[in-house]
């Protein structure tokens, strides 16, 4: 048996809530970050569950490519992030919040 | 090629001067200055007398007209052309030839002066604006003319902008030349939409052509001819300083005195009757606006007299003498004597301008001294200067036969042969003027020359006769204002004496002032009443020159003194010229200010900077409410992000 394509979709959504919740409650800045990641594969397995179902598979494709941007931007930030922690001793984002009136 | 094919280079020339010394040379090349700013006024005198003599010689009394390029085309087309008929003839003749001289006399008055070259470069300037006005063939050019010595009026008048008042009187004249302009552009622009066109010949043509067009009612009450010629007279009172735009002409005497001799006595100031008479048709087909211009010259002519009277500034004298004259020439004009208004322009030049210089000599003599109570006996000194001021004075007089006589006796005698009462009543004042002036200008002789000297041992000591560069200028003004009104001598003089008429203005600017209603031009005066009227208007100058003889030549300031004890609010109401400034600051100037600065106390701070202030506070409100949003905390964006999506999402799919 084939497993419906609304599971997946449930389940990509699930995954993306979590990631919503994680990014808006989690302080550390490597949780918000990993929560970022949760809610970008959440899109990918959107993407590939309807080209599944639709039998194209440029939908896949796209998920390669987004795969490789969040790569380096997972690599981008964790750059920035021990860069921050090297100045200011924290990564705490309440903390962080030079960039404002 | 004939001479008159050269007209254009007339006023190019001194405009070519006018760039080379104002632009090209320094104030070290002294010399060229003097070759290019004497010159380039000598070389147009020249090329004036050769077109003239070729136009009298072979032309009159047709038009000449040079085309020189079509300045707009379409339904608004004008050109830039000249025009040569009898008329424009004669103010060419003056101005190049007084214009001429007065520029050789400046070499020597204004030989010291540090602004040499940019005299010469501002003189040059007008020169070739007023020729333009004189020779414009139509009247958007003779706008221009007039525009631009209104302009070098100004620069002049204010010419030694160190001091306080010449930039001030400068300022002054600018201003009520403009309201005039004014008026005068307004006429210009009637004329355009109801005969489209602007050259003199087509203009005259095409009014004569249907004259129930020109005299339908129009505006204000006014016939279309009445509300151009209105508009007209309005723009000549301010250019030709008369009632109620005469104030800015007395202060204009703050300029150096070859321009007041030149701009304020000679030319510019006369542009207002070249004018009216220039377009004598509209004139003579509103008789009521020609009566308000009799009636307005004739009451110039005796207001400024009276003060001239009483002043004690040697220009000032003169310069209300010139508003009188310009009176009697709007009241020549104004009663149709439109070839007696041109004469005693042309002989008002000559006199006027050789007072002005002789008024310069002296003053060069005192070392800048204009205030006649600190002169005296100075006849000794200066001889030549005497004698010519002299002259012109008994030419200014109206002593037969100098010019004056005749010019001012053909306006008395037009005046006299109007019909109507209040014409009567003009002559009158015209008679009284002619008193008056004798008066006035005879005492300005006896408080200069006669009696003893009343200035600073310095001064005494400083006197001398001018230099041949200054005194030669003057004796050839004088022998103009000697021979000049020999040209109009009236036809019933010749006849009384069984010779043949031979009147030249008259019949040479006999086709410029066609009749209208096809009445005669010659009064209808039996050669008896002429007779009397000379007489008359010779007697009132004798009684003028007698009274000022007998007052100031062996008592000089007593007189004046005596004069002010007697009658001490005449005196009062004299030397302050009627309070005209004083009333105009408080009825015109005071008022335009306070509306001024109601404007921008009101209109300009309060409600347009006022506006303005509103909107930045309001904007920068809002930006500081907004930036409380901005906490720097990177979770709060998020979820004003997350809010963006939801929103977006809501929006996009339900």
């Amino acid at each position: 048996m084939t497993v419906p394509v609304s599971w997946y979709l449930l389940l990509a959504a699930a995954l993306f809530a979590i990631g919503v919740i994680g990014a808006l409650t989690r302080r550390s800045g490597i949780a918000i970050f990993l929560s970022i990641e949760l809610m970008l594969n959440a899109a990918n397995l959107t993407l590939a569950a309807y080209s599944r179902l639709l039998g194209d598979r440029a939908g896949q494709m796209v998920v390669f490519f987004a795969l490789a941007v969040a790569a380096a931007e997972a690599a981008v930030g964790l750059a920035l992030f021990i860069n921050i922690f090297r100045l200011r001793r924290t990564i705490d984002v309440n903390r962080l919040n030079l960039m404002r009136w | 090629m004939r001479p008159l094919d050269l007209l254009w280079l007339i006023p190019a020339l001194p405009f070519a001067g006018a760039a080379v010394n104002g632009l090209l040379l320094r104030n070290r090349h002294k010399p060229l200055v003097t070759a290019i700013g004497v010159g380039a006024p000598g070389l147009s005198l020249v090329l004036a007398l050769a077109a003239l003599w070729d136009y009298v010689a072979n032309l009159r009394p047709q038009p000449f007209e040079q085309f020189l390029y079509a300045w707009t085309t379409g339904s608004l087309a004008i050109d830039v052309a000249f025009r040569v008929d009898p008329l424009s003839a004669v103010m060419l003749f003056v101005v190049t030839f007084v214009g001429f001289w007065i520029h050789v006399y400046s070499v020597g008055y204004m030989g010291h002066d540090p602004g040499y070259r940019r005299f010469f470069a501002y003189m040059n300037l007008f020169m070739g604006a007023m020729l333009l006005l004189v020779l414009g063939n139509n009247l958007l050019v003779m706008f221009v003319g007039w525009e631009g010595v209104g302009l070098c009026s100004y620069l002049l008048i204010g010419y030694y902008f160190e001091e306080a008042f010449p930039p001030f009187a400068g300022k002054k004249a600018f201003v009520v030349n403009r309201i005039g302009d004014f008026a005068f552009l307004l006429g210009i622009f009637t004329l355009f939409s109801e005969y489209g066109t602007l050259h003199f010949g087509q203009l005259t043509e095409r009014i004569l052509a249907d004259p129930g067009a020109a005299q339908r009612p129009f505006l204000l009450g006014l016939s279309l001819a009445g509300f151009t010629a209105l508009c007209f007279f309005i723009g000549a009172t301010g250019k030709s300083a008369q009632i109620p735009l005469f104030v800015w002409l007395p202060d204009a005497m703050a300029g150096p005195t070859p321009v007041s001799a030149l701009i304020h006595a000679a030319t510019m100031v006369t542009a207002g009757v070249y004018m009216v008479v220039r377009t004598n048709v509209l004139y003579q087909m509103a008789p009521e606006i020609s009566t308000l211009v009799a009636v307005i010259g004739a009451a110039t002519a005796i207001v400024a007299a009276t003060i001239g009277l009483a002043q004690n500034d040697i220009k000032k004298v003169l310069a209300y003498s010139t508003v009188s004259q310009l009176g009697y020439m709007f009241l020549a004009a104004g009663v149709g004597a439109y070839v007696a208004a041109i004469f005693h322009l042309a002989t008002h030049a000559f006199f006027k301008a050789c007072l002005f210089l002789g008024s310069g000599s002296v003053i060069h003599a005192m070392g800048g001294e204009q205030d006649m109570r600190k002169m005296g006996g100075l006849k000794k000194q200066l001889p030549a200067t005497y004698r010519t001021f002299w002259i012109s004075t008994l030419a200014i007089a109206g002593i037969p036969p100098l010019a004056g006589f005749f010019s001012k006796d053909e306006i008395l005698a037009g005046t006299f042969a109007h019909p109507g009462a209040l014409y009567r009543v003009l002559w009158v004042v015209g008679l009284l003027t002619a008193g008056l002036t004798a008066c006035y200008m005879f005492r300005a002789v006896y408080l200069t020359f006669e009696g003893k000297f009343r200035g600073s041992h310095e001064q005494a000591h400083h006197l001398h006769e001018s230099p041949r560069v200054m005194t030669v200028p003057l004796v050839v003004l004088a022998t103009g204002a000697v021979v000049a009104g020999w040209i109009g001598i009236p036809k019933g003089v010749w006849e009384t004496f069984g010779a043949h008429d031979r009147n030249l203005l008259h019949h040479f600017l006999a086709p410029v002032v066609a009749e209208v209603h096809g009445a005669g031009a010659e009064h209808g005066m039996s050669h008896l009443v002429e007779w009397l009227l000379m007489a008359a208007s010779v007697a009132i100058a004798l009684a003028g020159i007698g009274i000022a003889r007998s007052q100031w030549k062996r008592r000089g300031l007593e007189a004046d003194a005596a004069f002010a004890a007697r009658t001490p609010v005449v005196q009062r109401l004299l030397e302050n010229k009627y309070w005209v400034d004083e009333i105009y600051d408080r009825l015109v100037v005071r008022p335009l200010a306070a509306l001024a600065r109601g404007c921008w106390k009101i209109v300009d701070t309060l409600i347009i900077d006022g506006g303005l202030h509103v909107g930045a506070f309001v904007t920068e409100l809002t930006g500081d409410l907004g930036r409380f949003t901005t906490t720097g905390n990177v979770r709060q964006y998020a979820l004003y992000f997350l809010g963006g999506v939801v929103l977006l999402f809501w929006w996009m799919v339900l």
